[in-house]
C-alpha cells in the first residue's frame, strides 16, 4: 500500500482482523449457497448483505473513541437489562417463552446484547475500582450481580447456552482484573458439586435430555439424540477433504437438522473436509489472538479488560458451537457466528469487533508509549 | 477463611492482568487444537464408519426377492419351478394421495372392501420406502389395466415377480411341501429384511423347508437415494438377485405322478425304491393339499375344509402315519426263523388257529400242512404263531430293526415318525409288564404293539429284496455300495420265494400279478385291525374308521430285484383287495407306461375325474355346504347363466357345474362302496386276514 494512493483513512484500517472477517463470512456464503442446493436464496444472499452492513457498522464503531465507550458502559448495561426484563414481561403476557422484541425492522435479542453489555460493563466497573480494593468484598459483589441477575433472566427465558455466554464473559473479566485465585478454584470445585444438583432441581426437562442425549447420542438416534448423530455423520463422513462443494449428502437430503443456523460447521465440514474445518479453527483462533493483543497492548485498564472480555465472548461463541457439533457439549443452541445463517450473534460479534478496533485505533494515537 | 487483605498496587494489577492474559490465550490455543484434533478423530479416524452412516442414510434398499431354486427329479424334470406373476405394490413414500389412488386400484382391481382396508392398515404400519402389497397373482388384463395407468397413481408400482409352481400339484404336496410368507416370528429371529419382502417366500414344509436356504438364492437390490423426509431423489443402479440352486431329488416325476393319481379316491400312501441305491422313486401320500394354492395363501375356509377331512390330506402318512404292519411282516419273521434254526421245510399243520393255554388265536382258513413258503404264499397266521412262539418274540426283534423297522432316517423332511418294534425289554420300560407269550403271537403276525410308518415297509421290503442294507436316499448323488444284510443267500432266497409264490402261485395276491412278459412281482399282503374285534364285529364291515387297513409290500422283478414298494390303503379293508392292485400298476407302469396308463385313465373315468377335478368338486361342494356367501353367489351365477340361457346364449357352464358339485357332494357324503377299485378283477381272500382274540381275558 503506497501512500498517498490510498485514502489514510483505509490505509489506516486494521487490515488482519478485517481479512480474517472476509475469509470466514465469505466462506460462510460459500456453505450457506451450498446449503441452500446451491441457490444464494434464502440465506447465503442475506448472509453476504448482512455482513456488508454489520462490517461497516462495526468500522464506523471503531472511529468512536474508547472515552464514549466508557462513559456509556453502565448506562448501556442499564437499558439492555430493562429490554431484558421486558422480554420477560411481554413473554409473560403472551404466555409463552419469548426471547426478542419487535421494534418492527428487528427482532431484537436483548439477551445477545447482553454478552456485550456485560463485558463493558464489569471492565467499566474494575477500571474505577483502585487496585487497592481489588481483593476485598466490594470487589466481588458488584459485577457478581451485574452477572448473575442478567444471567438468571435469560436461564428463565429459557436459554441456558446464552446465560452460560454471560456468565462466562464476566467471569473472564473478573479472572483478568486480579480477583484473588482461591475464589476461581473454589468456584469451579462449587460448580463440580452443584451442576450434579443443578441438573436435578434446575434444568427444563428438555435441556435436562439434552444433557443426557450429549452422554450418550447413540441411545436415541432418531429422536433428540439426532441432531448431534447426524451432525457427527456429516463431518465424519466428509473425511480429509470433503465430498466436494455442492455435494453433501448429509445436508442436501435434509438428514442434518438446522445445517444453515447451528449445525452449519457440520454443513461445511461435509463438503469441506478436514481442511475446511481447520481453515476455520485457525481463522478464529487468530482471529481471537488479535483481540488479545490488543488487550494487551491497551493503555487503559478499561481498554484491557473490554478487548479481552471482548474477546473471550469471541471465543466462547466459536468453541460452545463446534464442542456441541463434534459432540463435545450437549446441544445449547449457540450458532457459529459470521457462518450460520442469522443476523443478531453477527450483529453481536460485529459490535465487538467494532468496539475492539477503537480500543486498537487508541493504542495507535497513544504511540509507541506503553501502559 | 479470613486473611487480611494484601495491599495491591496498579502496577501489581497489571502483572496480574499479563499473566491472566497469558494463561487465557494459551488456554484458547489449547481448546483451538483441542477441537482440530477432535474434527480429525471424526473425519480421518472414524471416515470409514461415517461414511456407511452417510450412506446408510443416503441410501435405501428395496430387495428383489431371488427366484427359488427348482426342485427337479433324476432326469431333470421340473417338481418345483417359478412361474412369472403379476403383482401391484404401493410405495408408501411415493404415495401422494392415499384415498384417490386406493379408489382408482379398487375399481380397477376389483378388490374387496376387506381388502383395501388391510391394505390402508399395512400402509399405516409401512416403513415408508418397503413395499406394500396390493394384490399378487393378477391376471395379465387387470395387471395391464393397472400398469398403463402407473403414470397417473404415484406411489403404485406393478411389478413381475416369481411364484412357486408345482406342475403336479397334490401329488408332490407332502414330498415337497409348499412356500409362504416367512412367519412374524422368523423374522424376529433372523432381523433380514429379505423375509418381510413382499413377493418372498419361505419353504413351510417338506423338502421346500429343509433346503429352504439352499434354493433361497441371494435377493437383488434396487437402490435408490432418499432425503430424510423419504422423498425420492434418483434411481441407483439395481442389483440383480441370485436364483437359488437346483436341487436334484431321487424321485421320478412321473412315476410319483402316476402313484399319487393311482391312489385314486382312497386315502393311502405309495412308497417306491430302487434296490440298487436305495434311491427313493416314488413318495406320495393322497389325499393331499395342492402345494399351489397354498403358496398363494390358503385361505381361512379350504383350510378348514382340509382339517376336517377324515382321509387327512395334511397327514404326511408315509412318513408320519403309523399302521400295524399285519402279515406284510411275516417275511421279516420267516428270516427270524430261519435265523434261528427253524427249518423251512418243517411242516405246521393250520386247523383254522393255534391254541395258546385256553386261549385260541385264529388263523382266516384251514390251510392245512404249511411249511414256511407256503405260509407266507397264504399268510397262514397259525404257522407263524406256532414258530413264533418257539423261538419268542425277542429274537425276531432284532431282524425287524435290521430290516428298517422302528429305524430312524436321516431324511430331510420336518417330521417322521419311527413307530415301534417291541420286545421284553421294551414293554418292561414301558408297562412295568412281563413279555407274554400272547405278545409274541400278536406281534408276529404284525398286530399288538408292532407299529411302523409305510416308508419303513417300503424299506424293509428293498432290504429283503437287493439283500443289502439300503439306505433310503431322496437326493441324486452317488452312492457308496451298500452292505450285505447279515443273512445267509440262502435264507433270503427262501423268503424271497415265498414272496414269489404270494402272488405267482396259490397266494393271497395271484389277483395281482404283473401283466407283462418277463417281469414278475413278489410281494406280501397284509390286513392291519384299526381296533380289537368286539363281538362278531370284524373290521370287514361297519363304519369306515373301523374297517382294516389293506396293505402290500413287494419288489420286482422277481428273479433280479430292481424295484420294491409299499402300498398302504387307510380303511382298504385288505391288502390283497385294496393296496396289491395299486402296487401292479405302479410296478407295471415302471415297466410299461402305456398300459398301466390305460388301465389309470379307466379307474379315473370312474372315480369321477383325474386328481384336480376331483379336488375342485370336492371344494366346491364343500364351499356350497359351508359358505353361505359362496353358495349365494354359486347362486347368482346360476341365475344369471339361466337368464343367458332365456336370452339365447348357449353358455350354461356354471349352472351344470353347480348342479355336479351338488352331486358330488351328495355322493362325497354318503358312506363309501366296500369296492372302490371294482376295475381290477380281485379274489376275495378273506383268509389272508388275520385276526387276533388274545387280548381279551
Amino acid at each position: 500500500m503506497t501512500p498517498g494512493i490510498v485514502p489514510p483513512a483505509i490505509a489506516n484500517l486494521s487490515w488482519r482482523p478485517i481479512l480474517l472477517l472476509l475469509l470466514i463470512g465469505g466462506f460462510g456464503a460459500i456453505v450457506l449457497y451450498s446449503a441452500a442446493g446451491g441457490s444464494m436464496t434464502p440465506w447465503a444472499q442475506s448472509h453476504i448483505i448482512r455482513f456488508g452492513v454489520f462490517l461497516t457498522l462495526a468500522l464506523v464503531i471503531s472511529r468512536i473513541s474508547e472515552t464514549f465507550w466508557k462513559d456509556i458502559a453502565f448506562p448501556l448495561y442499564v437499558v439492555v437489562l430493562i429490554l431484558l426484563i421486558g422480554v420477560e414481561v411481554v413473554g409473560g403476557i403472551s404466555g409463552g417463552s419469548q426471547r426478542w422484541l419487535d421494534l418492527g425492522f428487528i427482532r431484537l435479542q436483548p439477551s445477545e446484547l447482553m454478552k456485550l453489555a456485560i463485558i463493558l460493563a464489569c471492565a467499566r466497573f474494575y477500571d474505577l475500582l483502585p487496585a487497592g480494593e481489588i481483593r476485598g468484598w466490594t470487589a466481588i459483589w458488584p459485577p457478581a450481580v451485574a452477572v448473575g441477575f442478567p444471567a438468571l433472566l435469560v436461564i428463565l427465558q429459557p436459554d441456558l447456552g446464552t446465560a452460560l455466554m454471560i456468565v462466562a464473559g464476566g467471569l473472564s473479566v473478573m479472572f483478568l482484573a486480579g480477583l484473588p485465585l482461591r475464589l476461581f478454584i473454589a468456584g469451579v470445585i462449587a460448580i463440580a458439586i452443584i451442576s450434579p444438583l443443578s441438573y436435578f432441581f434446575l434444568l427444563h426437562e428438555y435441556q435436562r435430555k439434552r444433557v443426557l442425549i450429549f452422554l450418550d447420542p447413540e441411545n436415541d438416534p432418531l429422536g433428540a439424540g439426532y441432531h448431534i448423530t447426524q451432525s457427527k455423520i456429516a463431518i465424519g463422513s466428509g473425511g480429509v477433504f470433503g465430498k466436494g462443494f455442492l455435494n453433501g449428502s448429509q445436508s442436501h437430503l435434509e438428514y442434518l437438522p438446522e445445517g444453515h443456523t447451528d449445525f452449519v460447521f457440520a454443513t461445511m465440514a461435509e463438503e469441506w473436509g478436514l481442511l475446511g474445518g481447520l481453515v476455520i479453527i485457525f481463522s478464529f483462533i487468530a482471529f481471537i489472538r488479535w483481540a488479545m493483543n490488543v488487550s494487551t497492548n491497551a493503555k487503559s485498564k478499561f481498554g484491557k479488560l473490554t478487548a479481552a472480555g471482548l474477546g473471550m465472548t469471541i471465543f466462547f461463541y466459536f468453541t460452545i458451537n463446534l464442542m456441541m457439533v463434534m459432540g463435545l457439549a450437549p446441544v445449547v443452541g449457540i450458532p457459529l457466528p459470521m457462518v450460520s445463517h442469522g443476523g443478531t450473534a453477527m450483529l453481536t460479534v460485529m459490535l465487538c469487533v467494532g468496539i475492539i478496533l477503537s480500543i486498537e485505533r487508541e493504542n495507535r494515537r497513544i504511540g509507541g508509549l506503553r501502559y | 477463611m479470613k486473611r487480611p487483605n494484601r495491599i495491591v498496587t496498579e502496577a501489581q494489577q497489571s502483572f496480574t492482568f499479563s499473566r491472566r492474559s497469558f494463561f487465557l490465550t494459551s488456554a484458547q490455543l489449547a481448546v483451538g487444537g483441542l477441537l482440530a484434533a477432535r474434527m480429525g478423530w471424526l473425519s480421518v479416524a472414524q471416515n470409514e464408519k461415517y461414511t456407511l452412516l452417510a450412506e446408510d442414510n443416503r441410501i435405501n434398499l428395496t430387495l428383489i426377492p431371488p427366484r427359488r431354486g427348482w426342485v427337479v427329479d433324476r432326469n431333470g424334470k421340473p417338481l418345483a419351478l417359478n412361474k412369472t406373476t403379476f403383482r401391484v405394490d404401493i410405495i408408501p413414500d411415493r404415495l401422494a394421495d392415499k384415498d384417490r389412488v386406493l379408489d382408482e386400484l379398487q375399481s380397477l382391481l376389483a378388490l374387496p372392501q376387506e381388502e383395501v382396508d388391510q391394505i390402508k392398515e399395512d400402509l399405516g404400519k409401512a416403513a415408508g420406502f418397503q413395499p406394500v402389497q396390493v394384490a399378487d397373482n393378477l391376471d395379465w388384463d387387470r395387471f395391464a389395466a393397472v400398469s398403463i395407468r402407473a403414470q397417473d397413481l404415484p406411489g403404485v408400482a406393478p411389478a413381475q415377480s416369481y411364484a412357486r409352481f408345482y406342475p403336479e400339484g397334490a401329488g408332490v404336496a407332502h414330498l415337497l411341501g409348499y412356500v409362504g410368507a416367512a412367519s412374524a416370528k422368523q423374522y424376529e429371529e433372523s432381523k433380514d429384511t429379505l423375509l418381510i419382502t413382499p413377493g418372498f417366500k419361505v419353504g413351510k414344509d417338506g423338502i421346500e423347508k429343509t433346503v429352504d436356504l439352499l434354493v433361497r438364492g441371494e435377493p437383488g437390490a434396487k437402490r435408490t437415494e432418499v432425503s430424510a423426509r423419504g422423498k425420492l431423489i434418483r434411481d441407483l443402479a439395481t442389483r440383480p438377485d441370485v436364483s437359488g440352486k437346483t436341487i436334484r431329488l431321487t424321485i421320478d416325476a412321473n412315476l410319483q405322478a402316476f402313484a399319487s393319481r393311482r391312489l385314486g379316491i382312497e386315502s393311502g400312501s405309495v412308497t417306491v425304491f430302487d434296490c440298487l441305491t436305495g434311491d427313493i422313486l416314488a413318495m406320495t401320500s393322497m389325499p393331499a393339499y395342492d402345494p399351489n394354492s397354498f403358496s398363494d395363501g390358503i385361505g381361512r375356509l379350504e383350510w378348514k375344509m382340509l382339517q376336517q377331512d377324515d382321509y387327512l390330506p395334511l397327514l404326511n402318512k408315509t412318513l408320519q402315519g403309523l399302521y400295524p404292519p399285519g402279515s406284510t411282516l411275516k417275511p421279516m419273521v420267516a428270516l427270524a426263523l430261519l435265523q434261528n434254526g427253524v427249518e423251512p421245510d418243517e411242516v405246521v399243520y393250520c386247523n383254522g388257529g393255534y391254541t395258546l393255554g385256553n386261549r385260541t388265536f385264529r388263523c382266516l382258513g384251514r390251510h392245512g400242512p404249511m411249511t414256511m413258503r407256503t405260509a407266507i404264499m397264504k399268510s397262514c397266521n397259525t404257522y407263524f404263531y406256532a414258530m413264533g412262539k418257539r423261538i419268542g418274540y425277542d429274537a425276531i426283534a432284532p431282524v425287524a430293526k435290521q430290516l428298517g423297522l422302528g429305524q430312524e432316517f436321516d431324511l430331510p423332511f420336518p417330521s417322521q415318525r419311527y413307530g415301534t418294534v417291541p420286545d421284553s425289554k421294551w414293554k418292561q420300560k414301558k408297562y412295568g409288564k412281563e413279555w407274554s407269550n400272547a405278545d409274541t403271537l400278536n406281534a408276529t403276525i404284525g398286530q399288538g404293539y408292532m407299529l411302523a410308518s409305510p416308508f419303513q415297509l417300503a424299506v424293509m421290503s428293498a432290504r429283503i429284496a437287493s439283500g443289502k442294507m439300503l439306505m433310503p436316499h431322496i437326493f441324486a448323488g452317488k452312492r457308496k455300495p451298500a452292505p450285505p444284510l447279515p443273512f445267509p443267500p440262502e435264507h433270503l432266497a427262501i423268503v424271497r420265494e415265498g414272496m414269489d409264490m404270494v402272488v405267482n402261485a396259490a397266494g393271497t395276491a395271484v389277483g395281482s400279478r404283473l401283466p407283462l412278459e418277463g417281469v414278475k412281482m413278489a410281494g406280501k399282503t397284509g390286513t392291519a385291525q384299526v381296533r380289537r374285534i368286539e363281538g362278531s364285529q370284524r373290521g370287514q364291515s361297519g363304519a369306515r374308521k373301523y374297517r382294516d387297513h389293506g396293505l402290500f409290500v413287494c419288489y420286482a422283478p422277481t428273479d433280479n430285484p430292481r424295484y420294491a414298494a409299499s402300498v398302504v390303503i387307510d380303511h382298504g379293508l385288505g391288502g390283497a383287495r385294496a393296496a396289491a392292485p395299486v402296487a401292479k400298476d405302479i410296478l407295471t407302469y415302471l415297466y410299461d407306461p402305456a398300459k398301466a396308463m390305460a388301465a389309470l385313465e379307466a379307474l379315473e373315468a370312474g372315480w369321477g375325474g383325474n386328481v384336480q377335478q376331483r379336488m375342485a368338486k370336492k371344494q366346491s361342494a364343500w364351499m356350497a355346504a359351508n359358505d353361505p356367501r359362496y353358495a349365494a353367489e354359486q347362486a347368482a351365477k346360476a341365475a344369471e347363466a339361466e337368464a343367458a340361457n332365456a336370452a339365447g346364449a348357449n353358455n350354461s357352464s356354471n349352472g351344470v357345474t353347480n348342479e355336479t358339485d351338488t352331486r358330488t357332494a351328495v355322493e362325497n357324503a354318503k358312506p363309501r362302496q366296500a369296492t372302490p377299485t371294482a376295475a381290477s378283477p380281485e379274489p376275495p381272500l378273506p383268509q389272508a386276514t388275520p385276526s387276533v382274540e388274545g387280548e381279551l381275558p
